[in-house]
């Protein structure tokens, strides 16, 4: 078999990093990432054997909890999604199913997803423009769907500094342009 | 107009999609003996208030969850916003029951 090359969402084979003003946009492509949808009238059984299975306490509205390997965010009503290192982690979702047994839905979703994360001073000045999301009031770890510039996406606050945006793979490059556009009309 | 979604918080309506009367929550049972009236009267007829009106709304670029809006359709005024799942299983909808029924 031919031996394959894996391209990233922009297309590349390296990550892209863009450097505007103060603001660093970076191509985030080292997180495998699975779905977990509760099955009906098991989302308490879900979180039990989450925490019983991989140590992570699935979060509530709107935000996100961390336990190594594993990060996981709150998606929707009894549907998070979790992520860990690909290199370490690649069938992400076969190990989570495994761990999960029947009480949840785990799908696949690394393929699925761009995600670039933003730092910078400014991070808060360059989403006002874009999106909905009251970043400024979110604390950190705080986690919303809205759209950014029609594209819609998980806003994720990592820090007072760091904000990842979580997007479909597909909408990448538009993604990309608007966050590039928004940056540079604040450098 | 904001929708003030009941885990979310207020939010903007460009958020959301439109689907329509509430009442769409309540389709008829397929096996039922009167299935045929049942749904004819489901799919085409609705009350069409000038006033309070309950409706169905998505909430697509948010956490996807249907809710179901009161709503004054002459002053747009908003009262109340439950989500869809509340309300269909307070209606003894969405509980496992229906695929019962049917075996």
């Amino acid at each position: 078999m031919d031996k394959l090359t894996a391209l990233t969402p922009l297309g590349d084979v390296t990550a892209r990093v863009d450097t505007i003003g103060g603001l660093e946009i970076r191509e985030v492509v080292d997180q495998a990432m699975a779905s977990v949808a509760a099955r009906l009238g098991q989302a308490d059984l879900t979180k039990e054997t989450t925490a019983a299975k991989l140590g992570l306490v699935l979060p509530d509205v709107g935000l996100s909890s961390q336990a190594a390997p594993f990060t996981a965010f709150w998606m929707g009503p009894d549907q998070w999604m979790i992520s860990a290192e690909h290199d370490s982690h690649e069938l992400l979702a076969s190990e989570v199913k495994l761990a999960l047994g029947p009480c949840a839905s785990v799908v696949e979703q690394t393929d699925g997803w761009c995600r670039f994360d933003i730092t910078g001073v400014a991070v808060c000045d360059l989403f006002e423009r874009l999106c909905n999301a009251p970043l400024r009031q979110m604390a950190n770890g705080a986690v919303t769907r809205s759209s950014v510039e029609h594209v819609g996406a998980f806003v994720w606050r990592l820090t007072e500094e760091r904000v990842a945006v979580i997007a479909p793979r597909s909408s990448a490059n538009s993604l990309h342009h608007a966050l590039i556009a928004a940056a540079t009309s604040i450098a | 107009m904001i929708i003030n979604h009941p885990l979310l918080g207020p939010r903007d309506a460009q958020e959301f999609t439109y689907l329509g009367d509430a009442t769409l929550i309540n389709r008829p049972y397929w096996l039922s003996e009167n299935a045929l009236r049942d749904f004819h009267d489901y799919l085409h007829l609705r009350d069409n208030p000038a006033g309070e009106h309950r409706e169905l709304w998505f909430h697509e670029q948010g956490d996807r969850s249907w809710l179901v809006v009161t709503r004054n359709t002459v002053t747009h005024k908003i009262s109340s916003v439950e989500l869809a799942c509340d309300v269909a299983r307070a209606n003894g909808r969405s509980t496992g029951r229906e695929e019962a029924q049917v075996a």
